[in-house]
C-alpha cells in the first residue's frame, strides 16, 4: 500500500506534462491523421492522383505514427522509466520482424501458385 | 563505532541491483503492461495471418465495395463513411479516458465519474456501429465460412474479375471466403475486448463512486484500466488500416 502510493507521488512530478491541452493537442493529431488518411482513400486514391500500391505504404506510415502517439502519450509510455519502455518496444519489433518474414512467405505462395498452374 | 561490512553485504542502491525498482510503476500497472503486450502478440498473430493469406491471393475483396453503406442512411455509395464515425467514436473515447486519468491525478471524484460515464457511453456506441456493420455484412451474406451465394452478388465486391468475366473464378471464391472468416473473427475478437473494457469500466466507476480510491488515497486504478481501453483503440488503429484502408 505505502508503495503504491510512493509510486504514485514520484509518478504525479514526472507527469505533470500530461495536462488538458496536451491531451486535446494530441487528440486533433490523431483526428488530423484519420483525415488525411481519409483525404488519400477517398479523393487522391479513386481520382488515380496516387497509385494504390503507393497509397498502402502511406497507410501504414500513418498508422505508425497514429499508434506513436496514442502509446507515448495516451499511455504514457513516453514517461516511464527507460527499462520499462525497452520491455515493451522491444519485444514489439520482433513482431515486425514476423511481418516481414511472413509476407515475404505469402509472395512466395503467389508465384509457387503460378508454377503450379 | 563502525562495524565493517563485507562488499556482499552491503545495502544495494542502484535500480538493477536490487536497491529501487527498476520500473518505478506500481506492480498492478507494470502487470497490465505485460498482459497487454502478451495480448498485442494475439492481435499481431491475427493479423499476421490476415495479412500473409491476403498477400498470397491474387485476388481479394475490395474494402470501398464490401463496405460502402451507412446502416438506417444509405445502402451504398458511401465507402469508409461508417468505419470513419466508428474511428472517431473511440479516439473521442480514449480522450474522454486520460482526461479521467489527468481527474484522477488532482482528486477530482466528480470530474472523474463523468469523464468515466463519457468513456463508458462511447463503448456502447462503438458496439452498436459495430453490431450494425455485422448485421448488414451478414445480411448481404457474409458470415463465418459464408459468403454470398449467387455469383454475380459476390462479383460486385471485387474490384475486377479474373480473366473480364462475370462471375468470379475459383481462388476469388477462396479469397472471399478467407475475407469473411478473417473479418468476423479479428473484428469480433477487437469487439469483444471493447465489450470487456466496458465492463471493466463500469466496475471501476461504481468503485469511484463508492469511494474505494478516494479511500485508497490514490486514482492510480484509472489509470491501468486506461491502459487497456487505450490499447482497444491502439489496435481499431490497426484493424481499420488493414481492413478498410489497404
Amino acid at each position: 500500500m505505502s508503495s503504491e502510493v510512493t509510486a504514485v507521488h514520484a509518478h504525479d512530478e514526472e507527469h505533470e506534462s500530461m495536462t488538458k491541452g496536451r491531451i486535446w493537442k494530441v487528440f486533433f493529431i490523431l483526428l488530423g491523421i484519420t483525415c488525411v488518411e481519409f483525404i488519400i482513400a477517398l479523393w487522391l486514391v479513386p481520382k488515380g492522383i496516387i497509385a494504390g500500391n503507393i497509397a498502402n505504404p502511406i497507410y501504414i506510415i500513418l498508422t505508425l505514427f497514429k499508434a506513436f502517439y496514442i502509446v507515448a502519450y495516451f499511455m504514457h509510455l513516453k514517461f516511464e522509466k527507460m527499462g520499462l519502455i525497452m520491455a515493451i518496444i522491444v519485444p514489439i519489433l520482433f513482431i515486425i520482424g514476423l511481418i516481414l518474414v511472413l509476407t515475404n512467405e505469402s509472395h512466395y505462395w503467389i508465384v509457387l501458385r503460378h508454377i503450379l498452374n | 563505532m563502525s562495524v565493517a561490512v563485507s562488499q556482499i553485504d552491503e545495502v544495494k542502491t542502484g535500480p538493477w541491483a536490487g536497491g529501487k525498482s527498476p520500473f518505478n510503476v506500481e506492480y498492478g500497472k507494470m502487470m497490465m503492461w505485460f498482459f497487454l503486450l502478451s495480448d498485442a502478440f494475439t492481435f499481431s498473430s491475427l493479423l499476421i495471418s490476415y495479412g500473409s493469406l491476403r498477400f498470397s491471393m491474387p485476388h481479394w475483396p475490395a474494402a470501398d465495395k464490401v463496405f460502402q453503406s451507412v446502416p438506417g442512411l444509405l445502402e451504398s455509395g458511401a465507402p469508409l463513411v461508417f468505419v470513419g464515425l466508428m474511428t472517431f467514436i473511440l479516439i473521442m473515447s480514449s480522450v474522454t479516458m486520460v482526461l479521467a486519468v489527468e481527474a484522477g491525478h488532482r482528486n477530482s471524484k466528480k470530474e472523474v465519474v463523468t469523464w468515466m460515464i463519457l468513456t463508458i457511453i462511447g463503448g456502447f456506441m462503438f458496439l452498436g456501429c459495430q453490431a450494425l456493420e455485422w448485421t448488414h455484412l451478414h445480411s448481404e451474406g457474409f458470415w463465418w465460412s459464408s459468403i454470398p451465394t449467387n455469383p454475380e452478388k459476390l462479383g460486385e465486391f471485387f474490384n475486377k474479375l479474373a480473366n473480364g468475366g462475370l462471375v468470379p473464378e475459383a481462388n476469388q471464391v477462396t479469397s472471399a471466403h478467407a475475407f469473411a472468416n478473417l473479418f468476423f473473427t479479428i473484428t469480433g475478437f477487437h469487439g469483444f475486448h471493447v465489450f470487456t473494457g466496458v465492463i471493466i469500466n463500469i466496475i471501476i466507476t461504481v468503485n469511484v463512486l463508492m469511494g474505494t480510491y478516494e479511500k485508497r488515497g490514490s486514482y492510480l486504478m484509472i489509470e491501468k484500466v486506461g491502459l487497456y481501453w487505450h490499447f482497444v483503440d491502439l489496435v481499431w488503429v490497426f484493424v481499420f488500416t488493414f481492413f478498410y484502408l489497404v
